[in-house]
């Protein structure tokens, strides 16, 4: 890979910065997934079900857009599917816990300079290193 | 509803055309001492630019176009929650390569494997909502400061 190739995933980190920023601008909330999934789950007690049902519907209709306009994904997935109601499981109790995921700590935490969303963002993404380090090299549960 | 359906557009967008709605491609990024696939990394450097300057003007406006206040949490303490959670969730997305964004995007593909993660994920929430009881803390929210 040449190094302009790395252009294209920054200028499309910036459509997913733009939504982010324009719901906070917008709506005046944290465009977090899975506090909005939890929203929209009606298992929050502050959420905005609504808000967040009409944001989970968006990012469904854009994906299902830019795949019929821009770019047919190709989509990886190698787990079982023990494996994945397993990590479903572990991600759904882990970032209603933690109070967060890669969007909400990740992209609007960091931007913000939240320290717990530092603290969380270093902490999940050595974890989840550690995991594929592990899973990959030690054990070769995955390809 | 208008506005978060728009926002969600724009990011489920995203999401496909930086291809991080491939787990195949998360998983790249996180197996550091195999074939490190970097994107990841310069998608999130690009989200964090426009993200940031919304934060910054938030700052100085009073609320939000379409809303009477922010609802941004103001709690900065990092306590056992916030980092077991983090543990738990980089545990669970180092397994399958699934974040909950993707994995909704994902949804669009019609592939079983997400729907399975999604739902499963749903349960994970609900079990949280459960047991959350146990050790409940108010959420602080902070109310929009007055204009200057």
């Amino acid at each position: 890979m040449t190094e302009l190739n790395y252009l294209w995933p920054l200028t499309d980190g910036l459509l997913i910065g733009l939504a982010a920023g324009l719901y906070l601008l917008l709506n005046g909330r944290i465009a977090g997934v899975s506090g909005l999934a939890a929203a929209a789950a009606g298992l929050t007690e502050d959420g905005d079900g609504k808000l967040g049902l009409a944001f989970l519907v968006g990012i469904i209709a854009g994906a299902w857009l830019a795949a019929a306009l821009a770019r047919k994904p190709e989509i990886v997935i190698t787990s079982s599917p023990a494996l994945l109601i397993a990590a479903g499981l572990i991600v759904g109790y882990g970032t209603r816990l933690g109070s967060g995921c890669t969007s909400g700590h990740g992209v609007c935490g960091l931007a913000r300079l939240s320290p717990r969303s530092l603290a969380a963002t270093a902490i999940f993404m050595a974890v989840a290193g550690a995991t594929v380090f592990v899973t990959r090299h030690l054990i070769g549960v995955q390809p | 509803m208008l506005a978060a359906i728009v926002c969600g557009l724009i990011f489920g967008a995203g999401l496909l055309i930086s291809d991080m709605i491939n787990p195949g491609r998360v998983l790249a990024f996180l197996d550091v001492a195999g074939s490190w696939d970097p994107s990841l990394a310069f998608v999130m450097a690009g989200a964090l630019i426009p993200s940031a300057g919304a934060y910054i003007i938030r700052g100085r406006r009073p609320a939000p176009l379409l809303d009477d206040r922010f609802c941004v949490p103001a709690n900065r303490s990092i306590d056992w929650k916030l980092m077991t959670g983090s543990c738990l969730f980089g545990l669970g997305w180092g397994l399958v390569g699934f974040c909950p964004g993707p994995a909704v995007a994902a949804l669009s593909t019609g592939r079983w494997e997400a729907v399975l993660f999604v739902a499963a994920m749903l349960v994970g929430m609900c079990l949280y909502r459960f047991t959350a009881n146990a050790f409940r803390t108010t959420q602080q929210i902070e109310v929009s400061p007055p204009p200057p």
